[in-house]
């Protein structure tokens, strides 16, 4: 017989499921986690500790697992840090240790463990502090840590997220839980009970009781079927991970076959009936496989029908471990109960030897415990089962800014005052027997009803305190997870880092993805023993959601790939295309970067080149076409912008700034005034949403909002631009009905003509300098207005222009990109436009900024352009600097730098302080260590004149 | 996630909302009648109160701006209310 030896059901089963560990074929069956089928097989040594690479095994049968993690893969989904107690097991998993090299039983690092007493706490940071840390971290990080990301993985589904609302929402559905659900179903209540396990009925599965005359596991079923006839709902493998703002939680539901899905609860009261997790006691080699929690004993027992063990030590300090020494004695195990206590509360039960005064000191077995230390006597032992007794799992209540307290007699922190909206009853209220916690359950729903009777093999609970003891011999596990022991919590101490928080973070005691659930209460048991403190003025670190790692894919759904951050797509983007469009992110939107063939630089010069010599077609359609209607149009405008627009003549259109409430030049653009009270703001394309939201406020907060309106009209218009010598020629083989010559629509006006059904604004503003049309038209008509420009392009050899060949048009003119040529600190005056400032009588937003010292200060930055010798542009971002006696220091940067296909050579835009005075000057910009001369000139490098905007 | 009360659309998530300030903090002007202190006062000191707060946010979706009172520890939302006056 093995030593975990199985039940009739595990070795006959016709269900049995085939699984791997590391390699190796097993076979579970269905019911079983992987914590349990492995167990089953007898699998003790599941893993290797974090820091030392001691072999470890499983501790207990929850969520509070500290060792049993591991990396599964199954049906193209990748788990790597699945905690295999709550895991259903499914056929074909392969299921591998983490932290080993190969395998949980041959590790080659394992020599570290020998290193032990030379790994204090703190000690890789003491140690290689000199000459980086960050020389020694890979390599450091490469023996240490958990599972393993696999960047390539991809989920084979989305996870689904919903949304519930309901009237309660009670969390574990254990026997405390379950009274909860019923009452409160009965009372016609909207209820949701979640269950973490894979089964409902907590403690009821494997501890024995009578409820109302039916056994523990009957009564469980009984209390289901009338909880779902009485229209509740139940979720089990499901974790309540977190509560957070207003009542909100978040469950995180495991499911065999499809993807895990996360529900969004918003219940109008909560109940957390989320038991209790037991405590292992502090000795030596208390981490060694073959060592587990009492209750996780039963449970294994019980539930699955794997005995763990032959010879049977039971170490405890309280009552609770009674009924699980009689249920592996009536299992056939032989069984001794090792209490600290010097007298039990309970006599011996029949076949079991009882041990008083009798902790248990060490553990001997390296991957499997082989016997005990008691009272310096040597007990054969190949399985220890462990009570030092219960932390309730109050992790949720304090989330919800709860407050715990310190219960003396049950040797707990407790939930203290309560949280409005909240209950918090059974073992994780620290009400551990039974009866008390069906009472409390079935109160806490308002019920009228009577209690449901019940009793249990367990009808009393005492315990008596057995917390680590410093004068103890030998290396003893505090944090199974992160490897603390308590020679690393004295340690803390003695260096003064006291405070329990200071103690976590010294430490690392806490800090895995078991959060301590099972260390904390020995830590800081320990250090108030050190320092001579009680265990409530230690007190407890922060509980922060999420109560188990939960893996990102639930939390994402489907908000990954593209759908991460949606990108905006232009109607034409198939039309662009055909055309062999290379298209890149811009703001928020996907355009056109170049079109055709070549390296991108050559593709971007030669359309660059060719919409100077014919005509450039250009897709700008993001850019802003926010209108603003009504009496107060114009006066809002006025405010809104630092150039006037009430001056504005209908048909005509006016460029200008928008600055912050700073002074701060917040974007640029033009406005057309199509009638009296009836503005178009063409802001740029990222500002779209910002500008509208900026207008929004102060129409609602300065003028009459039933007398102005704002709407944002821009993903309903297309705009396609032609600019260059021959864009003239091209709009007017469109047949839009409108006068092109210059003195019926001149620069900086527009005029509505139609194109087929379609009205089409033809504004001639120009971002290239260069005589341009913007034709603004409902986007349902934008692809057969392309198609009609694109056609008659070809008779006049016009190219495709994408926004990088644009920027160097505009760049060759000294036209600003807002927040690209301008930083937080660009002033207006900055750019050479002090007009309105000095002449402006009226308000308008970031007005008196623009008269502080800091505004008025001669050296202030400006725009200027930069000529270089040779043909290598400067890098954007260069500084100019300038040299003294101490050092040097930055005169500002280059904004933008391209290399001008037209001007043959580099041209650049900076903002250099006191620009304007030293133009014509030589001053050194340096980059990453290299030095360029540069001299300063005016902005505009192409068509200083400006005659090829009516050319 | 916390949920704020839209006085023209109800109860939604804070995700749909921008803060918008402190109420309460006017515009000085004339700006030739505002000193370089009293426009910095406005442009960056803020009460920040711990606990109840009166605040302007917007419902990003309907656009509108509206006065929130809330708890700024304990996150209670007390009221929310329109800024809308009656035409004059
Ligand atoms: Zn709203």
């Amino acid at each position: 017989m093995t030593a975990a030896s199985q039940s009739k059901q595990h070795t006959t089963s016709t269900d049995a499921l085939t699984f791997t560990f590391d390699g190796r074929a097993l076979v579970g069956r269905h019911g079983d986690t992987v914590a349990s089928a492995l167990l089953a097989n007898g699998v003790f040594t599941i893993g290797r500790s974090f820091k030392y690479h001691r072999p470890r095994g499983f501790w207990s049968a929850g969520a509070e697992e500290p060792n049993g993690l591991f990396d599964i893969r199954h049906q193209g989904r990748h788990h790597p840090n699945a905690r295999g107690t709550l895991v259903p097991l499914e056929a074909g998993m392969e299921v591998r240790s983490v932290n080993t090299s190969p395998s949980a039983a041959q590790d080659r690092l394992s020599l570290l463990d020998r290193l032990g007493r030379f790994l204090p706490a703190g000690f890789y940071y003491k140690t290689f502090l000199w000459p980086d840390w960050h020389l020694y971290e890979p390599r450091i990080r490469a023996m240490a840590g958990l599972g393993r990301l696999d960047p390539a993985f991809e989920p084979p589904g989305n996870s689904p997220q919903r949304s519930l609302h309901c009237d309660l929402l009670i969390i574990g559905a254990g026997p405390a839980g379950l009274a909860a659900a019923h009452a409160a179903a009965t009372a016609g209540r909207r209820v949701l009970l979640v269950e973490l396990q894979r089964q409902a009925g907590g403690s009821l599965l494997h501890r024995p009781a009578r409820i109302e005359g039916l056994d523990g596991t009957d009564w469980v079923a009984a209390t289901l079927n009338k909880l779902s006839d009485q229209g509740g709902e139940l979720l089990t493998s499901t974790t309540a991970y977190g509560i957070y703002d207003h009542n909100l939680v978040c469950l995180w539901e495991q499911r065999q076959g499809r993807p895990d899905r996360l529900w969004r609860v918003r219940p109008r009261e909560i109940v957390l009936a989320t038991g209790a997790s037991e405590r292992p006691l502090v000795f030596e080699n208390n981490d060694r496989p073959g060592i587990l929690s009492a209750d996780a004993g039963l449970h294994y027992l019980r539930r699955h029908g794997v005995r763990l063990g032959e010879r049977v030590v039971i170490a405890t300090n309280n009552d609770s471990v009674w009924p699980v020494a009689t249920g592996l004695r009536d299992a056939g195990a032989r069984v001794t109960i090792a209490d600290s206590r010097a007298q039990a509360s309970l006599p011996a039960p029949e076949g079991v030897e009882l041990l008083t005064s009798a902790p248990v000191t060490s553990v001997q077995g390296r991957k499997r415990a082989e016997a005990v230390i008691v009272k310096g006597r040597s007990l054969a032992a190949d399985l220890v089962l462990v009570s030092g007794g219960f932390t309730p799992n109050v992790h949720l209540y304090c989330q919800a800014r709860g407050r715990l307290h310190y219960d003396e007699e049950r040797l707990a922190f407790r939930p203290g005052q309560a949280v409005p909206g909240l209950q918090v009853v059974g073992a994780a209220n620290g009400t551990f027997l039974l009866a008390d916690a069906l009472k409390e359950g079935h109160r806490s729903a308002g019920s009228k009803e009577d209690v449901p009777r019940a009793e249990a093999a367990l009808e009393q609970f005492s315990i008596e305190a057995a917390w680590p003891d410093t004068k103890l011999a030998g290396r003893q596990w505090i944090d199974f997870q992160n490897d603390v022991t308590l020679k690393d919590v004295a340690l803390a101490a003695q260096e003064n880092f006291r405070s329990v928080e200071h103690l976590k973070r010294y430490t690392t005691l806490g800090m895995a993805t078991d959060q301590g659930k099972t260390s904390n209460m020995n830590g800081l048991a320990a250090m108030a023993a050190v320092t001579g403190r009680t265990i409530p003025e230690v007190g407890t670190t922060t509980f922060r959601p999420p109560y188990v790692p939960v893996p990102f894919t639930v939390i994402a759904g489907r908000r990954r790939g593209e759908l991460f951050s949606p990108v905006r797509r232009l109607v034409l983007e198939n039309a662009h295309r055909q055309a062999g469009a290379a298209f890149r992110e811009y703001g928020s939107w996907l355009r056109p970067a170049f079109y055709g063939v070549g390296t991108p630089e050559e593709a971007i010069h030669r359309e660059a080149r060719q919409a100077r010599q014919s005509v450039g077609l250009f897709d700008g359609s993001p850019l802003g076409k926010i209108e603003v209607m009504g009496p107060q149009a114009a006066a809002l405008l006025d405010f809104n912008s630092y150039n006037r627009l009430s001056t504005l003549k209908p048909g005509r259109i006016r460029y200008g700034f928008m600055l912050t409430e700073s002074g701060v030049v917040y974007d640029d653009g033009v406005v057309l005034r199509v009638s009296e009270d009836h503005f178009i703001v063409s802001c740029s394309s990222g500002h779209v949403p910002g500008v509208v939201m900026r207008l929004e406020e102060w129409r609602q907060d300065r003028f009459d909002p039933s007398q102005v309106v704002v709407h944002n009209s821009t993903a309903q218009w297309s705009t396609l631009t032609a600019t260059g010598p021959q864009a003239r020629s091209l709009v007017a083989a469109l047949d839009l009905g409108v006068d092109l010559g210059d003195d019926a629509l001149p620069h900086m006006a527009f005029a509505q003509g139609r194109f087929r059904q379609w009205p089409v604004r033809v504004a001639r503003v120009s971002f290239t300098g260069d005589r341009s049309y913007e034709l603004s038209l409902p986007a349902a008509g934008a692809l057969t207005l392309w198609q009609r420009m694109l056609v008659e392009g070809q008779k006049r050899e016009a190219t495709l222009l994408g926004s990088e060949a644009l920027m160097i048009l505009r760049a060759e003119k000294g036209y600003i990109v807002a927040g690209k040529d301008t930083d937080g600190y660009t002033m207006p005056m900055d750019l050479g436009l002090s007009g309105p400032r000095e002449k402006r009588q009226d308000e308008y937003v970031g007005k008196r900024a623009l008269f502080t010292p800091e505004a008025t200060k001669p050296n202030r930055p400006a725009l200027v352009g930069l000529e270089v010798e040779g043909s290598e542009p400067l890098p954007t971002g260069a500084h100019a600097i300038e040299r003294s006696g101490t050092g040097q220091r930055s005169l500002g940067f280059v904004t933008s730098s391209y290399w001008s296909p037209m001007l043959g050579r580099p041209i650049a835009l900076a903002l250099v302080e006191a620009g304007r005075a030293r133009l014509q000057q030589e001053i050194e910009i340096y980059h990453l260590g290299q030095q360029r001369r540069a001299r300063v000139v005016a902005p505009c490098a192409f068509d200083p004149e400006g005659a090829r905007l009516n050319a | 996630m916390q949920r704020f009360p839209c006085p023209f659309c109800g109860l939604r998530d804070e995700t749909e909302f921008h803060y918008g300030g402190e109420a309460g903090n006017d515009r000085p002007e004339p700006a030739a009648e505002v000193s370089d202190q009293g426009w910095a006062e406005y442009l960056h000191i803020e009460t920040n109160p711990k606990g109840r707060s009166r605040e302007i946010w917007v419902h990003m979706t309907c656009g509108e701006f509206f006065l929130l009172e809330r708890d700024t520890v304990t996150h209670e939302v007390f009221a929310s209310e329109s800024l809308r006056r009656a035409a004059p």
